[in-house]
């Protein structure tokens, strides 16, 4: 199976056996891990999808419930919210990371003393785990001891900051905190782009008598938009999966202002004990990333391809 | 190429830029500045402020003795947790995707671009779909509860990455290289060690950062499979600061903050560079 057969692979009986044997070794190294890991994607995905057309409980059983799961998830109040608060919190997050990543990378751009340091404490809350900053955000958006508190001790007692227990406004801590978390991600996608443009087109921009100005806005930034189409696919995919920073920062609440579908496939699952449920909550978030990274995927195939035509 | 003086355009942008970074700094600076205040302290004025006194004892607090789910061992073993998981978690995953990276660029075999193709699906694959799975096959192979079992899980999960880098870095390695070692009659092994390896460490420290990194910082998997004293530390610290039994100990709280985000921090500043081209190899494929 490994590399292009030998003529000597041709050989009889025993030789091949032989053969095999003493490559038993790099079969193994090769082929059990790959097929472990492509296993556990291609049979996970299905298990979960079995799951979630049988009327499982605290135990997986098997039995056919058809779609019932999937209806009874889709006209629950927890489903309603939580999709409803994925597109609020994914559109803010998405539009708010990329704007202020963009901004960031252009300023940066313009070879300012101190670039190096700027760019890493931009970019270090992506090292840190979601728990952490989740958990540190809940304490200065919390009115009781946060900024609210700040702010009113320093004289001006009627300030109020009270996003983070307020049911209608509880979800934007979540922008706030997310963005705070991936602005610099994207910072670093843009400034990678930024890079590779061709220094020959801001030469010609430039004998063509275009100001730095319009240069930058007429030629740099435009060989940008394929970088914002990655950058909002793969904030999106986030948004979508976004879990621990909720966890985190305000576990879902007040009540189920804050809830997401994540939380609701792990609260199902393990705080209810239903898994049929809960796994039809989970292929349902599978297809949701599948609309988002399907048009992507085509439309990356059909820019390859076009580019291996011309 | 212009004049030299900074105009005012360019005293604006910095100006802008350092605004920025000091918001993005609030966050570090509150949960430094809170790990050696007093609870008193913080209640009575607010989580942002200046140290009145400095409390030191909120790190051996928060290290040996704090509370955890009625567990007062302090946050210390969860981190080692954390670590014994993170460990051999990131170098059996690294190892492991080299090798197949290797196999599936290099040495090619019949049906690779397949199985790249559905390794490389799990990048995108949400936990969610993996967690009742996981679950039934950590109980079917008794590693419930257990650091092995989380182990495991990621050197797996991990491979989707590590393959996908290394792939991608071993593309650019001339054919000819790896033929003519075959006509001298290197083996799979050989070719690996003796050509493959030695052209690896840029791609190896990318992705030994992304796995350190993802690995320490997992919580789902974490707080679904273990529970007590099995947790890893971002699971540990969940139940921590969940503790409303009585006036929270925003110090020592603090404190343990600053101990669980110390490692992936520290693998940052050290290797700044090699973690930005992970992010940006990772997200562009």
């Amino acid at each position: 199976m490994i590399g292009s057969p030998t003529r000597n692979d041709r050989a009889p009986g025993g030789m091949l056996a032989w053969r095999v044997l003493r490559r038993l070794p790099e079969l193994v190294v090769i082929w059990v891990p790959l097929l472990l890991c492509a296993g556990q994607v291609v049979v996970f995905t299905i298990w979960t999808t079995v799951v979630s057309f049988t009327p499982s409980t605290l135990m997986p059983v098997t039995g056919w419930v058809g779609m019932r799961n999937y209806t009874a998830m889709l006209a629950s109040r927890n489903w309603h919210i939580a999709f409803d608060n994925l597109l609020i919190f994914g559109f803010g997050f998405v539009v708010l990371a990329i704007a202020v990543g963009l901004l960031l990378a252009v300023l940066l751009d313009q070879r300012i003393r101190g670039e190096n340091v700027m760019r890493t404490i931009f970019l270090y809350p992506m090292a840190v785990s979601f728990v952490v900053t989740g958990t540190v955000w809940s304490w200065l958006l919390n009115p009781g001891i946060g900024v609210q508190k700040l702010v009113q001790g320093l004289g001006w007692s009627g300030f109020r900051f009270d996003w983070l227990v307020r049911p209608d406004m509880a979800i934007y801590t979540i922008i706030i905190a997310a963005v705070w978390q991936a602005s610099g991600f994207a910072m670093a996608l843009f400034t990678a782009g930024l890079r590779s443009v061709e220094p020959d087109l801001i030469k010609a921009a430039q004998i063509d008598g275009a100001g730095p100005w319009r240069t930058y806005l007429r030629v740099v930034l435009p060989t940008l938009w394929p970088i914002v189409i990655a950058v909002l696919v793969i904030l999106l995919q986030f948004a979508i999966k976004a879990f621990d920073l909720v966890r985190a920062l305000t576990d879902g609440g007040p009540g189920l202002s804050t809830q997401l579908p994540t939380l609701v496939v792990y609260d199902f699952m393990f705080q209810r004990g239903l898994l049929g449920r809960g796994s039809a909550a989970a292929v349902l978030m599978l297809l949701t990333l599948l609309a988002v990274l399907a048009p992507y995927g085509l439309w990356k195939h059909w820019q390859t391809r076009r580019a291996a035509r011309a | 190429m212009r004049d030299i003086r900074p105009s005012w355009g360019r005293r604006l942008i910095a100006l802008l830029l350092v605004g920025f970074a000091a918001a993005y700094m609030v966050p570090l600076a509150i949960v430094v500045l809170n790990s050696v205040r007093s609870v008193e302290d913080i209640i009575q004025t607010s989580t942002i402020g200046w140290p009145r006194a400095l409390v030191l004892s909120n790190f051996t607090e928060a290290w040996g003795h704090y509370c955890i789910a009625e567990v007062c061992t302090g946050i210390r073993p969860y981190l080692w947790n954390s670590l014994a998981i993170t460990v051999p978690g990131t170098l059996m995953s690294t190892l492991l995707g080299a090798v197949a990276g290797y196999a599936i660029s290099l040495w090619r075999f019949r049906g690779d671009a397949w199985i790249f193709g559905l390794v490389t699906l799990g990048v995108f694959l949400p936990e969610q779909m993996k967690l009742l799975p996981w679950a039934i096959v950590l109980r079917d192979v008794g590693l419930s509860n257990t650091l092995t079992g989380l182990v495991m899980i990621h050197t797996i999960q991990g491979l989707s990455f590590s393959t996908l880098f290394c792939r991608n870095y071993y593309v650019a390695i001339p054919q000819d290289l790896i033929k003519a070692a075959r006509i001298d009659g290197a083996g799979f092994f050989r070719t690996f060690w003796r050509i493959v390896l030695p052209l690896s460490p840029p791609i190896l420290i990318v992705t030994v950062i992304w796995q350190f990194t993802g690995i320490y910082n997992e919580f789902l998997y974490g707080v679904t499979f273990t529970n007590g004293t099995q947790q890893p530390i971002t699971a540990a610290l969940i139940s921590l600061t969940a503790n409303v039994a009585n006036v929270p100990q925003y110090g020592v709280q603090s404190a343990a903050v600053l101990i669980a985000a110390a490692p992936t921090l520290l693998v940052y500043l050290l290797g700044g560079r090699w973690f930005v081209r992970g992010l940006t190899a990772g997200a562009v494929k």
